[in-house]
C-alpha cells in the first residue's frame, strides 16, 4: 500500500505481519494484531526493529494502554471509510493516553478525511492502490479555518472562531 | 438589554445584509471559511462527475453538504442556524427558486430550506450563491452534528430566561467540520432552549439543552439525551440538571465520544445514541460521559466568558422606538375587525419590549403545502421584513415563519400585507397548522404521500369559526416510520404505512413534544386517505362533545381516554 505522510508519498520500511507468520530479521520493524501482541510480547520487545501493533475499529486503546512505551507505531484500522471510531481512537491515544509514536490508518479512508485524521492525531495514510496521491496534498491545504479544539491545535477554545490554519504538531 | 446594545449595529454591514436582523454576523474568518468549503466540494462534485469518485464513496460527502438524491431529483437542504434569516437571504432564496428549482422552496420541520428539484452539476454554483450572503449547506445531513436548532421566539419572548442564541451559534461553530465526529454511527441533533415553555421540541433530539439560571443568577444547561422519533421513538432522559456554562462544550465532546466509540454500527436502525442510551440504561450512560468527561483536560475546552462576549458582540442589537405598553391602533382594530382580531389571538405573541409583538406567518393555507413558499412570496415577505421587522425572519419548527418584532402599531397593516400574499390564515396552533413531511411525492423512504393528505385535511377543516372552537390541536404527518413529520408527538398523530400495496394511514393520539413530552398510542388499524379524514371528524367530533369548560384536545383526551374516540372511528368496521 503506498503510505503517506505528511501529505507526501513516502517509503514504507513496516513489515504487517499475519497471526502465523514467522518473524523476519531482528531490524526490521514489524507491525501485528493485538491478540498476536498479548500472545507474544516477551519476543516482540526483544527485538531490535520497531513494534508496532494493529487495532481493529472495535478495539479500544485501554486495551494497549499499559503498553503504550512498547509502540513505536499504532495503526487503526478503518474497515469502512464510513466507519469513525478511528477518529476516536486515535483522540484518545494522543489526549488521554498520552502517546507520541506513529499512529497509522490503514484501511479505506478518503483524501477527504485526511485532514481531519491528521486534527485527531493520526500521522500516516495507507492509501489504496491506484489512488492520486496529490489529493492526499491537496487535502491539507483545502481548509484552513478550525473552529474546534483537536489535538493537533488549537489548543485552546479562546479562538473558537478566529483560528487560522490548523498546526499540524502530530 | 443596555441601551449600547440596543442600538448596536454590526459594521460594516455584513455583505449588505440587514445590520439589525438578530443572526449571528459573519466575519472574514467566516467568510474565507466557506469560500474554502465550496471550493472543496466543487472539487468533489468534478471527481465525481469524472468517475474518480464512486456514488458509494460521494454520497456522504455530498450528504455532509445537504444533497439527497430523491425520487425524481437531487434536493439541497440548506442550513438556516438556529432558523433565523435576513430579508436578504430570503431574497436570495428567491433568486435560486427561480434559477435553479421550479420557483418554490420548502421550509422545514429542523428549521432548514430545502430545494426539490436541483440537478448536481448546478450545485456549486447555487453555493456560491448561498455564501454571497453567508449560507450554506453544511451539515444539513450525513452521520454528523446537524444544523443546531432552537427556539423561534429566541431574544424576543417575555417568557425567556436565557437567550440560547449565542449558545448555539457557539455550538454551530464548534460542530463545523468538526474532526471527530463527522462519521459518527449515525446523525446527531442538538436544540436548545432558554424559555420555560419548549417552543424548540428539546425532547424528541439526540441532545436537548434547556438553558436556565441558578439562584446567583449563572447560566447553566439541564441537559437531556436521546430523544427522537423513528421507528423507534423515545423521550429523552435528563443527563444533568446544572452543567455549568463554561462546561458545554467539554461535557457534549464526552457526550460525543461515548456514542462514536460505543454507539451501534451494524444495524442503521438502531445506530441513533437514543438506543446506545436505552441499551446502556440513562444511569450507566451517565456514567460513562462523566468518566471520559473527568479525564479530558477539560481547560482546553472551557468556553470563557471573554469568549461569549466576541460571540454576543457579532449579534446586532434591534433599535426598538420607546412605546406605550398597550397600543390604542391595535386595540381599535381588533375590536373592528374579527378576522383580523382572530388573527392576533393565535398569531401574535407576548414580545419583551413594551409595544411591540411576535407574529407568526402560517405557511398552511386552506388546501396548501404546508411549508412550500413561491419565490414571489419570499421577496414579499423580505419586504415585510424590512418594513415591519429590522430585516430579520424567522422559521419555526412547525414549518412556520416569524417577524419576531413588529410594533403593535404594524400588525393591521401586517395582516393585511400577507393576506394579500396568501398567508393571513389565523390559523397558528390550531387543526389546519399541520406539520407534514414531503412524503411519496419526492422522498424515497415514504410509504404513502404526506402532502396531499395535509391539502384534503386543511380543506375539510378550513372553516375558521370551527377551527377556532375546536382550539389547540395539533396534526403530524409523516409519510413513513422514520417519522420526520414528527407524527408520534402530534396531538393527532398520522404515519403512512404500505398495506399490501396500497398506501394507508396509521393514527395516534396524544403525544406531545412540549414541555412534557409523550409519544402518542395507536388507536386502531391503519385506515385508507378517505376514511383517515373521517376519523379525524370523529375524534374531533368525540372531544367537542365531551370536553369540559376551558379543557383542550389533550385535557380531554387524558380524562376520558382512548376508548371513545377509538369506538366512534371504528364503529363502521
Amino acid at each position: 500500500m503506498p503510505l503517506i505522510d505528511s501529505g507526501k508519498l513516502v517509503d514504507d520500511a513496516w513489515v504487517r505481519l499475519g497471526d502465523d507468520d514467522a518473524l523476519p530479521a531482528a531490524d526490521v520493524p514489524v507491525i501485528v494484531s493485538l491478540s498476536r501482541f498479548q500472545k507474544d510480547r516477551a519476543t516482540l520487545v526483544g527485538r531490535n526493529g520497531g513494534l508496532g501493533v494493529w487495532l481493529a475499529s472495535n478495539q479500544h486503546p485501554k486495551d494497549i494502554a499499559d503498553h503504550l512505551a512498547d509502540f513505536a507505531l499504532v495503526a487503526l484500522d478503518f474497515p469502512k471509510f464510513r466507519d469513525g471510531r478511528g477518529f476516536t481512537i486515535a483522540r484518545e491515544l494522543r489526549e488521554h493516553l498520552g502517546y507520541r509514536g506513529v499512529i497509522r490508518a490503514t484501511g479505506h479512508t478518503l483524501p477527504d478525511q485526511y485532514l481531519a485524521l491528521v486534527r485527531c492525531g493520526v500521522s500516516q495514510v495507507e492509501i489504496p492502490e491506484g489512488r492520486d496521491p496529490a489529493l492526499w496534498a491537496h487535502a491539507l491545504t483545502e481548509i484552513s479555518t478550525a473552529y474546534q479544539v483537536s489535538v493537533a491545535g488549537p489548543l485552546s477554545m479562546a479562538r473558537l472562531s478566529r483560528h487560522k490554519k490548523t498546526e499540524h504538531a502530530a | 438589554m443596555s441601551p449600547s446594545a440596543a442600538a448596536r449595529q454590526i459594521d460594516p454591514p455584513a455583505n449588505g445584509l440587514p445590520s439589525h436582523a438578530g443572526i449571528y454576523h459573519y466575519d472574514q474568518v467566516d467568510r474565507d471559511f466557506l469560500k474554502e468549503r465550496v471550493e472543496q466540494f466543487r472539487r468533489q462534485v468534478a471527481r465525481r462527475l469524472a468517475g474518480e469518485l464512486t456514488e458509494d464513496e460521494f454520497k456522504p460527502l455530498r450528504l455532509m453538504n445537504g444533497l439527497y438524491l430523491q425520487l425524481h431529483a437531487y434536493m439541497l437542504r440548506i442550513a438556516v442556524p438556529y432558523g433565523i434569516l435576513t430579508s436578504r437571504q430570503v431574497r436570495q432564496f428567491g433568486r435560486i427558486a427561480r434559477q435553479y428549482d421550479k420557483g418554490f422552496g420548502h421550509f422545514t420541520t429542523r428549521q432548514n430550506l430545502q430545494f426539490n428539484w436541483i440537478k448536481l452539476v448546478d450545485v456549486p454554483a447555487i453555493l456560491d450563491l448561498l455564501a454571497e450572503v453567508d449560507m450554506h449547506a453544511i451539515q444539513t445531513s450525513g452521520n454528523c452534528i446537524r444544523n443546531v436548532t432552537s427556539d423561534q421566539f429566541a431574544g424576543v419572548a417575555s417568557d425567556e430566561v436565557v437567550d440560547p442564541r449565542h449558545y448555539a451559534e457557539v455550538l454551530r461553530q464548534w460542530s463545523t467540520l468538526h474532526p471527530e465526529f463527522s462519521f459518527l454511527p449515525r446523525k446527531f441533533k442538538i436544540a436548545i432552549t432558554g424559555s420555560s415553555a419548549d417552543r424548540a421540541a428539546i425532547c424528541i433530539h439526540d441532545v436537548g439543552l434547556i438553558a436556565k439560571r441558578d439562584a446567583e443568577g449563572a447560566v447553566g444547561f439541564e441537559v437531556y439525551v436521546g430523544g427522537g422519533l423513528g421507528r423507534t421513538p423515545f423521550i429523552a432522559k435528563k443527563l444533568r440538571d446544572f452543567l455549568p456554562e463554561d462546561e458545554l462544550i467539554a461535557y457534549l465532546e464526552a457526550v460525543l465520544r461515548v456514542y462514536n466509540a460505543y454507539g451501534r454500527r451494524d444495524n442503521i436502525y438502531k445506530a441513533r445514541i437514543k438506543i446506545l442510551v436505552h441499551e446502556l440504561g440513562i444511569d450507566a450512560f451517565r456514567d460513562e460521559v462523566e468518566a471520559e468527561f473527568a479525564r479530558m483536560p477539560v481547560a482546553q475546552y472551557r468556553l470563557e466568558p471573554a469568549i461569549l462576549d466576541g460571540i454576543r458582540a457579532r449579534f446586532a442589537g434591534q433599535p426598538y422606538e420607546a412605546l406605550e405598553p398597550i397600543s390604542g391602533v391595535l386595540a381599535r382594530a381588533r375590536l373592528e375587525d374579527q378576522a383580523f382580531n382572530r388573527w392576533v389571538r393565535t398569531n401574535v405573541a407576548a414580545h419583551r419590549q413594551p409595544g411591540y409583538a411576535i407574529a407568526t406567518i402560517t405557511l398552511k393555507p386552506a388546501g396548501g403545502i404546508p411549508g412550500d413558499v413561491s419565490a414571489d412570496q419570499m421577496d414579499a415577505i423580505a419586504d415585510l421584513a424590512d418594513r415591519y421587522s429590522f430585516g430579520e425572519i424567522r422559521v419555526t419548527h412547525e414549518q412556520n415563519l416569524v417577524l419576531a418584532h413588529v410594533r403593535q402599531d404594524d400588525l393591521p397593516a401586517l395582516w393585511t400585507a400577507l393576506a394579500d400574499i396568501g398567508f393571513g390564515e389565523a390559523n397558528s396552533g390550531l387543526i389546519t397548522d399541520i406539520i407534514a413531511c414531503p412524503g411519496l411525492d419526492y422522498c424515497a423512504l415514504a410509504n404513502a404521500r404526506s402532502i396531499p393528505l395535509a391539502q384534503r385535511i386543511s380543506e375539510r377543516f378550513a372553516d375558521l369559526d370551527r377551527q377556532h372552537d375546536i382550539g389547540e390541536l395539533k396534526i403530524k404527518i409523516s409519510g413513513c416510520i422514520n417519522a420526520c413529520g414528527h407524527h408520534h408527538v402530534g396531538h393527532i398523530g398520522i404515519l403512512g404505512v404500505d398495506k399490501k400495496g396500497v398506501e394507508a394511514y396509521q393514527l395516534t393520539l396524544g403525544g406531545s413534544a412540549a414541555e412534557v413530552g409523550a409519544i402518542g398510542d395507536i388507536l386502531g388499524p391503519a385506515l385508507s386517505a378517505d376514511e383517515t379524514l373521517d376519523a379525524i371528524d370523529a375524534v374531533v367530533g368525540i372531544y367537542l362533545d365531551r370536553r369540559q369548560d376551558g379543557e383542550r384536545f389533550l385535557d380531554t383526551l387524558a380524562r376520558i381516554g382512548h376508548t371513545p374516540f377509538k369506538d366512534k372511528v371504528y364503529a363502521a368496521h
